[in-house]
């Protein structure tokens, strides 16, 4: 495709930012500029490309371009397509639940705990149900961490028991009650038609039966978890990527102390 | 072959010896011992298959009955042998006699040796027979077409139902991969049991069933004759049932399976008595159907820090080849893993991640070395995820590491896409042809990073093996060595299902399956 590595044409558009209207940004202020990438179960030919183009503009995109098509097999065919997304977001007006509290370093929270609770906190952690992945709770419990940030079994004020992987509720919720847990972690990778919500809301269920939900601080983590969802589920929080057993930990014993779980 | 990296062939030598030790060291608890799933696959291959009303599977059906009435110490070829000889019925039909409540084996009169081996003997030869054809069909495609040249290019499937798998694995043979493996649904490793039929429905994988295994065989020969290229099929020869999957695969002519003769200990918590039992056995019948294992040392770095552990996989690799080669499986089918799992951030991470691939080509020149992609750094941000695949393509080409796990800028966020494997396979063989010959081209310095980089793992591993040596296997995993996983002696699943062997104990395919096919 030649004559494409400039942009030459007349911007018409309104160049100022608007933080109740905004758009995607390619390189221009509201250019609306989008790259998405998707496979058709069609034909790598002109027909299949015309397809392409439809379906982004159903997107909201104008002026879609198919810079790239790829046979994946007969009758698959990759497309890469550029466009200008029509859509705005108003900025000023969303709310987000995000874990609302400070983030504490390891020295902190051990300082935290000596002072409010004068004993050490027990966290007890696992991959719960089938998922076999412990790359999660390992990142936050693993005495060395993940990417510099180390896991709770380093906290000198923190007695952490990870689990690992495929821990049933029921022997997960035995094993809190025998160590006598403060904090409860759960770890849920497998996402994949939605094990991990019926997973999770078996926890939540199991433990009101019980009658000891308002017992533990109660804490949900992976790739897709938010904190939205954990809410919704009846956890206190959830992290996503990018957070660390800090975040965790900070979380937990403010959690705590807000319960009126301290002294 | 020159060492590029100057190794001292002495602490090879000295990390090699002391990994024999452990391992014959080992073989000879083994060889001491049975287990549930040993047992069941000697039923699968004397051809006991199907599930009852309940949907058990007759293999279960007839060990647990063994196990109720005291008789599994004798082995299950004992007990079936003897009421063959007795009733003149087939393993088959006995075992749904069993199931019916209208057969106690405990309760057939016992015949002699001789008698019951007469019974049994023809039955173990016959479905010996029909593993030396799988060999010899697989051996045939391989001189029709010629076997591939360079590293075997290896993508996973999992989407769960079967029928989808064989959709994605037909395109991503098309595209070029030479290895297609069937991923698990996540927690079959847990089952002690192997279950039946086609299936539709899994998470993250598909159940392993050997209906499953002969659907995707006939779809990879279909598009292998297709492309005029050998597909090879992989599965999971691991969890508590490693040995009955493993006789499934040898029937069904698979060409890998991922085996390893820890990993089950470390990461599923299986009891280790029960898996170094079950992967003696396993590797056995995998030997002689020619299948290619995969060892699972890549997963130590997913928990323990590539750079700090790195020789902890070297000296699984020594621990994994030495037990295979007790179970009668030749180097050439050892595909001994690990990973590039380096954290990108890390200066010289690359040097390191060349370094050890270079060591493990060089210590185990005949093996087809398993190397696995980035994972546990691999983020949502895909262009970045595309690079460090690069990178790794890079170091399989300038070592000449063999099966090649393609990975995926997704990784992290899905299981691939259909276009995710193509996006892949086109980085692979770019990189692979671009550099082909630049490994030929290239020295180390003799005093370099890398040399000294090799060295010191290379002597970690030799010490760590030593110690391993002297204070023996189990306390080794006890004190959590490995990936820094503490398992204990009686802990962990299947412990119930370990059985001493009795005396006369009976299993034919010991002996039928020494030695290999070729």
């Amino acid at each position: 495709m030649s004559g494409g590595l400039y942009d030459m044409s007349v911007k018409s558009f309104d160049r100022t930012l608007d933080l109740s209207r905004i758009k995607a940004y390619g390189d221009t202020m509201n250019d609306g500029k989008v790259q998405l990438s998707f496979t058709l179960p069609v034909k790598d030919d002109e027909r299949g490309m015309e397809a392409a183009r439809q379906l982004a503009r159903k997107m909201g995109l104008e002026e879609p371009n198919v810079a790239g098509a790829v046979k994946l097999d007969e009758d698959f065919t990759f497309y890469v397509v550029y466009g200008a997304c029509v859509h705005t977001v108003d900025y000023e007006h969303i709310e987000v639940k995000t874990v609302e509290s400070s983030v504490m370093s390891m020295e902190e929270v051990n300082d935290y705990i000596r002072s409010h609770f004068g004993r050490k906190l027990v966290f007890v952690g696992a991959s719960t149900g089938t998922d076999a992945h412990t790359v999660g709770i390992d990142a936050i419990m693993n005495r060395k961490g993940f990417a510099g940030h180390y896991g709770l079994e380093r906290y000198e004020m923190i007695e952490a028991y990870n689990l690992g992987a495929q821990v049933e509720n029921g022997d997960f919720v035995k094993k809190a009650l025998e160590l006598n847990a403060d904090v409860l972690l759960v770890s849920q990778t497998v996402t994949q038609k939605d094990v991990h919500i019926r997973n999770m809301t078996e926890l939540i269920e199991l433990l009101e039966a019980e009658g000891i939900r308002s017992r533990f601080v109660l804490i949900c983590g992976g790739a897709r978890i938010t904190h939205e969802l954990a809410k919704e589920l009846g956890f206190d929080a959830g992290f996503g990527p990018r957070k660390f057993a800090e975040d965790v930990a900070s979380f937990a014993v403010e959690e705590m102390t807000r319960r009126g779980l301290d002294r | 072959m020159a060492s590029k990296l100057n190794l001292d062939q002495n602490k090879v030598e000295r990390a090699r010896a002391a990994a024999r030790k452990v391992a014959t060291d080992t073989q000879a608890f083994i060889d001491r011992h049975t287990t549930v799933t040993v047992e069941r696959a000697v039923c699968r291959l004397l051809l006991i298959d199907g599930v009852n009303e309940v949907g058990v599977p007759l293999p279960n059906v007839v060990v647990d009955h063994l196990l109720e009435k005291g008789l599994l110490p004798y082995g299950a070829a004992y007990a079936l042998g003897n009421a063959m000889a007795e009733t003149g019925l087939s393993p088959q039909e006995i075992a749904e006699a069993v199931d019916k409540g209208e057969l106690d084996l405990s309760r057939v009169s016992p015949h002699s040796e001789a008698e019951i081996r007469a019974a049994i003997e023809p039955v173990a030869r016959a479905t010996v027979e029909r593993i030396r054809k799988n060999v010899a069909r697989r051996n045939g495609f391989l001189s029709e077409y010629g076997d591939k040249e360079g590293p075997y290019l290896y993508v996973i499937v999992a989407t769960g139902n079967i029928y989808e798998d064989i959709v994605q694995a037909k395109a991503a043979a098309r595209q070029g991969a030479d290895v297609i493996a069937v991923i698990r649904t996540t927690g079959q490793s847990l089952l002690d049991y192997v279950p039946y039929g086609a299936t539709t429905e899994g998470f993250g994988g598909t159940y392993a069933t050997q209906e499953n295994f002969r659907l995707m065989r006939a779809a990879l020969d279909e598009v292998g004759a297709e492309e005029h290229r050998y597909i090879r099929l992989c599965n999971y020869c691991s969890g508590l049932c490693m040995p009955e999957i493993a006789a499934m695969g040898a029937l069904e002519r698979l060409d890998v399976m991922l085996n390893d003769a820890l990993y089950g200990i470390l990461f599923r918590d299986i009891n280790m008595q029960r898996t170094l039992i079950d992967q003696s056995f396993s590797r056995r019948i995998n030997a002689f159907a020619g299948v290619i294992i995969n060892t699972g040392e890549d997963n130590y770095l997913t928990t323990a820090d590539a750079v700090e552990e790195a020789h902890t996989v070297l000296a699984s690799q020594f621990l994994n080849e030495q037990f295979a080669l007790c179970a009668g499986l030749p180097e050439e089918q050892q595909g001994l893993g690990h990973a590039f799992e380096i954290d990108p951030a890390r200066e010289n991470g690359f040097l390191y991640e060349l370094a050890q691939a270079q060591m493990a080509r060089e210590i185990f020149p005949k093996a087809p070395l398993k190397y696995m992609p980035p994972t546990k750094f691999m983020t949502g941000n895909i262009f970045r995820g595309h690079v460090q695949d690069a990178l790794f393509n890079m170091v399989t080409i300038l070592t000449g590491q063999k099966i090649h796990l393609l990975g995926m800028m997704t990784e992290a966020i899905h299981t691939p896409f259909m276009s995710d494997r193509a996006l892949s396979i086109e980085n692979a063989r770019y990189v692979f042809n671009t550099m082909k010959d630049l490994g030929e081209e290239m020295t180390f310095r003799p005093d370099g990073i890398m040399a000294r980089r090799a060295d010191e793992v290379l002597t970690r591993a030799a010490d760590l093996l030593e110690k391993i040596r002297r204070d023996g296997l189990f306390a080794t995993l006890e004190r959590g060595t490995f990936a820094d996983i503490k398992r204990m002696r009686d802990g962990g699943k299947g412990l119930s299902g370990v059985v001493l062997r009795a005396e006369g104990y009976c299993n034919p395919f010991l002996t039928l399956l020494d030695g290999g096919a070729k």
